[in-house]
């Protein structure tokens, strides 16, 4: 057979190049029997249709993958999301993860926190340190991160609106350990568009927070370039009852909003467009999960490239993390998730994703306990080291049903972006609640499903048992809302008042020009201002998103 | 469907921080399909906001939704507040993320039903049918 001019273009500069920076894991890849499992399966022929919708991975349009060899140079960030009580109880747990193997960090913090509420505000009542970590100021985030060394780390954390705030803490913790920015590695959630519609830690209303994500798309361009500036979710999109095709359409939508929001403001599309990074659900629906996966890369990079002019591949890729579906997780049977939660994960890997966190199993009764956590990230290692997946690359493609619906997926997401666009972008949809009917009449319709009988979950409605015993959970020590609330007086007591109150002033000024907000927030946090405080001062000047 | 002239009403309230509203609107959705009158808070509320709504609305119970494990705080403080406004014959549900452990703790503070995730749908529906005929039964002359 003659050789496709596509095929050797893409081994002789995209392959050998990748090969040549990043050796694959192993020499060779084989079975049991010794026999070699291919890089790449192609088909007899490789067509202009071929090259067109499936290409070659990390090739544009990425469908089948946004690097060359996938798994089997790199595995996937197993990054295990993290975070109750204290920092000191934060601290810890991150430890036991990286002894036990993860890769990666992912902050949770908790609720005040992420709406920008001291643990001792009247709004914070009961919520301290419960699903997440509680931090006030600078002095939390130093006690989070002791011991762990920021230049090798990667940190994923989980904060929207007042992502500046939190980002600006880490430069600061990094910068007394010594690190210098440019060589901090991780990730800000930083995506306050889905906030709206899904998880509700909004504060500010749309406009200003598009203002605050633009600044911090330019101050991280220019000093923290290996920090993925925003992680564009679908997650919640889908936890919230958004079926497969809307968690992608709406999370690119928004994805072509924040891009849009940048360019308006004089950003350089080759510049901030690589470091946008994605976030799906994967849920129990294998072959659909897949799909998905595939479908949102290829429109990405076709949106990119064809909407917005990219010229840099790197802008093209959608590089993105997983989580396994919280919404799956029943609290009947809880081993029952254990399965649930591998054939999830087992659909992000071979969907292609950049990390994963695996859910435990006791996640519907209360946060996990240290055990379930560490089944849930043995569960990703089984699938790296055992299961072979990760040997060749998009093991998946060419299946006459993934591909398929890998192209019904992506035709069905961009007519709901066209309806989006034509209803006036996604902030329109926003107010007029158009996203939020559409995702609750999902949710309506899968749960009358399963009401119905028609739609079976084991161990709910059907296989059920009864249980005698119920399994430890993990409790939030009572007493933590309570320290956290002494330690916030105490540190009140001790900073420079007028050295904060200055910094809080600046601060105030600056929100009320067009300035980049980042080096005042940076400066405020280092005066050991505290988030309620800096949250407080834009709160007055850009004002209060209410649900409506 | 309900056997009174007037449907029951209700009310829908998400106390606290939690965003997870997913089952709140569910139930709210449900409760509407089956007869009663729906009033849903929205998210981010305080316990003294839902008590007052709930006696400015004139419910005859309210259903409370947390899934961030602020239920021991959050719930009691809305009986506590609708007691501070001598208000004792609305029933108040609760459903969550909530461990076996807590249901009693919740119980004793006033909190008449507790329902965990997997609940059947008719079970709850039940639960606020029986609820609002307890309440027009000694609410009424």
């Amino acid at each position: 057979m003659e050789k496709n001019k596509d095929l050797t273009e893409w081994q002789d500069k995209v392959l050998a190049k990748s090969l040549a920076r990043f050796p694959e894991r192993r020499k060779q890849f084989t079975n049991h029997g010794g026999d070699e499992i291919p890089r790449l399966a192609l088909p007899e022929e490789i067509d202009d249709q071929y090259v067109r919708l499936l290409g070659f991975p990390g090739s544009y349009p990425y469908t089948r993958g946004v690097q060359p060899t996938m798994y089997r140079g790199r595995l996937w960030t197993m990054r295990q999301y993290a975070g109750f009580s204290s920092a000191a109880e934060s601290n810890k747990r991150y430890r036991y993860l990286l002894e036990q193997g993860t890769t990666g960090l992912s902050v949770a913090f908790d609720l005040p926190t992420q709406i920008g509420y001291d643990s001792d505000h009247p709004m914070s009542l009961g919520e301290v340190g419960k699903v997440g970590v509680a931090i006030d100021s600078l002095a939390d985030m130093e006690m989070l991160f002791e011991q762990i060394p920021l230049e090798t780390v990667s940190t994923s954390m989980t904060i929207n609106s007042p992502a500046m705030v939190l980002l600006a803490m880490y430069v600061a913790v990094a910068e007394k350990q010594g690190v210098a920015p440019q060589k901090l590695q991780g990730t800000i959630q930083n995506d306050v568009l889905k906030e709206y519609v899904a998880r509700g830690t909004y504060i500010f209303p749309p406009q200003p927070s598009l203002r605050l994500i633009t600044n911090i798309f330019q101050w991280c361009g220019e000093n923290t370039p290996s920090f993925n500036t925003i992680s564009i979710s679908g997650y919640h999109i889908r936890e919230a009852g958004s079926t497969a095709v809307q968690e992608v359409a709406f999370t690119l939508a928004n994805g072509i909003t924040y891009v849009q929001t940048a360019l308006d403001a004089g950003l350089e599309l080759d510049v901030f467009a690589r470091r946008l990074a994605f976030f799906f659900n994967a849920s129990s629906d294998l072959l659909e999960e897949v799909a998905k996966f595939r479908a949102a890369r290829r429109l990405w990079a076709r949106i990119m490239k064809e909407k917005f002019g990219a010229q840099n591949p790197a802008s093209c890729m959608l590089r993105f993390h997983t989580q396994t579906a919280g919404y799956t997780l029943t609290a009947q049977q809880i081993d029952n998730n254990i399965v649930r939660v591998t054939l999830q994960a087992l659909a992000a890997v071979l969907g292609g994703t950049q990390s994963l966190h695996t859910n435990s199993r006791d996640e519907a009764l209360s946060l996990p306990t240290e055990d379930s956590v560490r089944t849930a990230l043995r569960t990703q290692q089984i699938i790296a080291h055992e299961s072979g997946v990760t040997n060749t690359v998009d093991p998946l493609a060419g299946s006459y049903f993934i591909e398929q619906l890998t192209d019904r997926i992506e035709r069905e997401a961009v007519e709901l972006i066209d309806k989006i666009e034509q209803a006036g972008g996604v902030v329109a949809a926003i107010e007029d609640g158009f996203i939020q009917r559409q995702i609750e009449n999902a949710a309506y319709a899968y749960q009358k499903e399963i009401e119905s009988g028609e739609r079976m979950i084991v161990g709910v409605n059907g296989f059920q048992i009864t249980e005698e015993s119920r399994p430890p959970t993990l409790r939030v020590d009572p007493e933590a809302e309570t320290m956290q609330v002494a330690a916030l007086s105490q540190l009140k007591k001790t900073r420079n008042h007028d050295r904060v109150k200055n910094s809080l002033e600046d601060l105030d000024r600056a929100a009320r020009t067009d300035a980049n907000l980042f080096a005042y927030v940076l400066a405020a946090v280092k005066e050991y201002a505290t988030l309620g405080e800096i949250c407080d001062v834009l709160r007055q000047v850009f004002g209060e998103y209410k649900q409506h | 469907m309900h056997k009174h002239n007037s449907p029951f009403r209700v009310l829908i309230g998400k106390p606290g921080l939690d965003g997870h509203d997913r089952g709140a609107k569910f139930i709210a959705r449900a409760l509407r399909d089956d007869g009663f009158e729906v009033i849903y808070t929205g998210i981010r509320r305080t316990p003294e906001e839902i008590a007052a709504a709930a006696i400015q609305e004139d419910v005859s119970a309210i259903g409370l939704s947390s899934l961030s494990g602020a239920h021991l705080r959050l719930f009691p403080a809305v009986v506590e507040a609708l007691r501070a406004a001598g208000v004792t014959d609305i029933a108040v549900l609760g459903g969550g993320v909530i461990p076996e452990e807590d249901i009693r703790q919740l119980k004793e503070a006033g909190i008449d039903e507790v329902f965990t995730p997997g609940t059947p749908l008719e079970v709850i529906l039940e639960a606020f049918r029986s609820a609002c005929r307890q309440q027009r039964k000694t609410h009424q002359p």
